[in-house]
């Protein structure tokens, strides 16, 4: 496969993000609005000035017209994409492409869900017509099946296990908790989460991600021309997004203590970004804490971890925010919450945040001179058969 | 002219028993001793009758070693059902055939025709007499569940279960017992009866439809055992099914001059009275009780709304035959459920549903292009010789996988997901011989779960959406019967 990158050739000039909660008041016209408006006033520009857009949303509008109706865009390109909880990635990815080819100047990737006026907890996908004899399953539980596999592979005992999802929770509340942006804004110690009862698996409600609605949204222009909108603009140094082939579901071989996705997107990323050793490059980490075991297994895939030590390493507190590589800085899907479409972007804002130093002192994560790169890692599917998007992004 | 008769069978109880005596302290009185068979909020008669149909192929003649090893099946062996009957009084579907259902679960070629016998539990005699007058193998499908209202007889005594006959002559395999009469009388009459879509019958005073059974038994008795030319001493086992319990079983049989100790049992003390499915079922259980090789006369005595009475005579094959899950078997393996538990998969009492989004219904054309797969299991086979389930297009190999049992590779408990009894249990199903698929399980307590546990998958209906039902296969653990 060749992967050429677009690394350097396009910088993010401006962001926004609205808070994510339950937001019974804002619909999706508002929260598109909030998040893109908040986004103009980041690079000084208007609707006017962006000459194509890419909105991302996995099931709360169909078509362009998501966007360009709320925010009355006359005559402007308006493409919606959908890839699963990589959807706000995804929009950015086209954005990207489309200023590093020269197509456009200015492109925004605008990213949104409004998952909570479907009547029901938890993420409900839309059906397609079948044959009836899909999974019915949730996500929830696919997941919950890594974390007796990854025990069992690394021989860690049932009570350590339970410690270190508990102990990754509790760093995602306590990250989240520091961030007025996030849904669920409480620390909760280790103690509490562990007498959670099981909803699936072994998985208790606090294991899973929140559910939410909001949106975020990224201005996106050549790199030569990033100054004229911001001092600190956000160079791309690597997207690269994986569709693998769901063998792992029908594969005795897959073990569910990797997602292989994950791995080759990595792979990809680092590739075009130059990164050799990550561990030791990355100043933070944003990855898809969905559940709390995929966040364990995905330090792994990432390379932040070797492979059966990421446990050993979450309960010393490396990816704390002020462990070695903090992860999750902002609180991760755990406590940011998951509006779909909008947590591609949500991760961006928040390398945004802390590579320019925006991030508030109670979060800010430790200024290290020899380390100034952001991860994003971004997923859709379940075990065996999902969608992996990896960004790096850091300054000029 | 060739004899003609059972060529093989199939008896399926489901897993669940109710223990009578939880019965009257929720709903006041009823209940009783023993227990009943209960079908799993999953099963209908259909997937019931597709248990007992496979059993009855794979326990006859080769069929099992050939499914097992995972061959195509010969559509045109000598012992394959050129027609299919399937009885019940509970049928999923009104207009629409239910025995397709089971046609396209065994993989039969579609020249084999398939054909409904449902509403009474008469039917079910209908379906196998004309099964057996056919020149042709053929296959009698019955399957029952006895509902009644809380606390009435019938929930007591009733019974879900499902039996399936394969018959025919000489010429398609081993007869193991030869038809020798059948003697039917009709009569019209009230004993039992319900209007359709009530969710359970209503029955006259008892001792009235009891007397005209005791008549109508011993007179068509009487008629098949002179058409067959044996005298009431040379009867080995009387089979009484049906409208009559054993009380009336007993006066026919001491009207017609039957010795005593020839009754078989009516299975009431554990199974209860499965309507369309109690005469194959009880015929079932006692040629297994009789399968020492000697020459035995078997009576299939069956009374609802008049009385079949048929005639068997063992043959030396029976010694051979190795039914696929002996009733025996069956009667001791079965898991306790609640008394609550039991209405609530009945729809006797309303529970609150999960709070998810209900299933949408499946798609007609979706579920015909993918009919070898949702209904019989088959999956694909890639160039790198791996089973791929569901089957992919790039394939040209094909393998069916219903008849091949697996191992739990990992398993988890959803109490989110939507189930029509939560929570859901789940496990990733590693099957022998290569093919992995991520499955529902069935029939199984969520603590008696592990990884390594051995599972043989089964036919069930996942749930019902726009009056659609969706069928397709779950797994279920492997319970070993005792040694034989």
């Amino acid at each position: 496969m060749t992967s050429h990158g677009i690394r350097d050739l396009v910088a993010i000039a401006g962001m926004g993000c609205t808070r994510f909660a339950e937001h019974w008041d804002l619909g999706t016209d508002d929260l598109l609005l909030a998040a893109t408006g908040e986004a103009f006033s980041s690079a000084g520009v208007t609707k006017h000035d962006v000459d194509a857009y890419w909105l991302g949303t996995a099931q709360s509008g169909m078509s362009g017209l998501t966007l360009s109706r709320p925010l009355r865009l006359d005559g402007k390109p308006v493409t919606r994409v959908e890839n699963y909880c990589a959807t706000g990635s995804e929009a950015l990815r086209q954005a990207a492409y489309a200023v590093a080819c020269g197509a456009y100047d200015m492109a925004m990737a605008v990213g949104v869900e409004k998952v909570k006026d479907s009547g029901y907890s938890g993420l409900n996908a839309f059906g397609v017509p079948g044959d009836g004899t899909q999974r019915t399953l949730t996500a929830a539980a696919m997941f919950s099946m890594v974390a007796p596999a990854y025990a069992r592979r690394y021989g860690v005992a049932d009570e350590d296990m339970r410690q270190v999802l508990a102990r990754i929770a509790a760093k995602n509340h306590a990250n989240g908790a520091r961030n007025p942006r996030a849904q669920f804004r409480r620390e909760m110690p280790v103690e509490r989460l562990l007498a959670m009862p099981p909803v699936a698996g072994s998985l208790s409600v606090y294991d899973c991600a929140g559910v939410a609605d909001g949106a975020a949204a990224a201005i996106l222009v050549r790199a030569g021309d990033a100054h004229r909108y911001t001092d600190r603009p956000l160079l791309i140094k690597a997207l690269s997004l994986v569709a693998g082939d769901g063998r792992g579901v029908a594969d005795p071989a897959y073990d569910y203590t990797t997602f292989p996705e994950v791995a080759a997107s990595a792979a990809d990323a680092y590739a075009q970004a130059g990164i050799t050793s990550p561990r030791q490059e990355l100043a933070m980490a944003e990855v898809h804490d969905c559940f709390t075991p995929t966040e364990l297994v995905l330090l792994e895939d990432l390379g932040l971890a070797d492979r059966g030590t990421a446990w050993k390493q979450v309960l010393d507190g490396t990816f704390d925010l002020d462990g070695e590589l903090p992860v999750n800085p902002d609180g991760g899907l755990k406590s940011f919450g998951h509006p779909v479409g909008a947590s591609g972007l949500r991760m961006i804002f928040e390398a945004w945040l802390q590579l320019r130093g925006e991030a508030p002192p109670g979060r800010r994560i430790p200024a290290d001179g020899r380390r100034s790169l952001a991860l994003t890692q971004n997923l859709g599917g379940y075990p065996g058969e999902m969608v992996s998007f990896v960004s790096i992004l850091g300054p000029p | 002219m060739t004899s003609r008769g059972i060529l093989g069978w199939g008896a399926y109880l489901p897993a669940r028993r109710l223990d009578r005596s939880a019965i009257a302290s929720v709903a006041g009185g009823g209940g009783g001793t023993g227990t009943r068979a209960v079908a799993s909020y999953d099963e209908d008669a259909t997937t019931m009758g597709v248990a007992a149909a496979r059993l009855a192929m794979r326990g006859s003649t080769g069929a099992g070693a050939e499914a097992s090893a995972g061959a195509a099946p010969t559509p045109w062996a000598p012992w394959t059902p050129r027609t299919l009957w399937f009885a019940t009084t509970e049928p999923p579907y009104l207009d629409k055939t239910n025995a397709t259902a089971v046609h396209a679960a065994l993989r039969l070629d579609p020249a084999v025709a398939a054909y409904d016998a449902v509403g009474s539990v008469r039917s079910a005699l209908g379906a196998l007499r004309a099964a057996c007058d056919s020149a042709d193998p053929a296959l009698a499908v019955a399957a029952g569940l006895r509902t009644g209202l809380a606390g009435g007889p019938d929930e007591a005594s009733g019974g879900d279960a499902a039996a399936a006959l394969l018959v025919g002559t000489g010429e398609h395999g081993p007869v193991l017992a030869e038809l020798l009469a059948w003697a039917s009388l009709s009569e019209e009459f009230l004993d039992r009866w319900r209007i359709p879509g009530d969710p359970a019958s209503r029955r006259w005073e008892e001792r009235f439809g009891e007397g005209r059974y005791t008549a109508l038994g011993a007179e068509a008795l009487d008629a098949a055992l002179a058409q067959a030319g044996i005298a009431p001493a040379g009867v080995t086992t009387l089979v009484v099914a049906g409208s009559a319990g054993p009380r009336a079983a007993k006066a026919i049989a001491v009207k017609a001059g039957i010795p005593p100790g020839r009754l078989a049992s009516q299975l009431e003390e554990q199974v209860g009275n499965p309507g369309a499915a109690q005469a194959a079922l009880l015929l079932a259980a006692a040629l297994e009780a009789l399968s020492d090789g000697e020459e035995t006369i078997v009576v299939l005595l069956n009374l609802s709304d008049g009385a079949d009475a048929a005639v068997f005579r063992t043959t030396g094959a029976l010694a051979g035959y190795r039914p696929a899950r002996p009733v025996a078997d069956q009667l001791n393996q079965g898991l306790p459920i609640s008394y609550g538990t039991y209405l609530r998969w009945r729809g006797l009492l309303r529970a609150e549903p999960p709070r998810r989004p209900a299933p949408s219904r499946t798609s007609a054309p979706a579920a015909r292009r993918a009919l070898d797969f949702k209904f019989g299991l088959v999956g694909s086979v890639a160039p790198d010789g791996t089973v791929q389930l569901p089957p992919s297009p790039l394939d040209d190999g094909t393998r069916p996988m219903a008849e091949t049992a697996g191992t739990i590779a990992a398993f988890t408990v959803d109490r989110l997901a939507y189930s029509p009894s939560p929570p859901v249990i789940f496990a990733v199903v590693d099957f022998d011989g290569g093919g992995r698929l991520p499955v529902e399980l069935t029939d199984a307590d969520e603590a008696d779960i592990a990884v390594g546990q051995r599972v043989e998958m089964t036919f069930r209906r996942l749930f019902t959406a726009d009056g659609i039902h969706n069928y397709f296969w779950k797994a279920r653990p492997i319970r070993q019967g005792p040694a034989r």
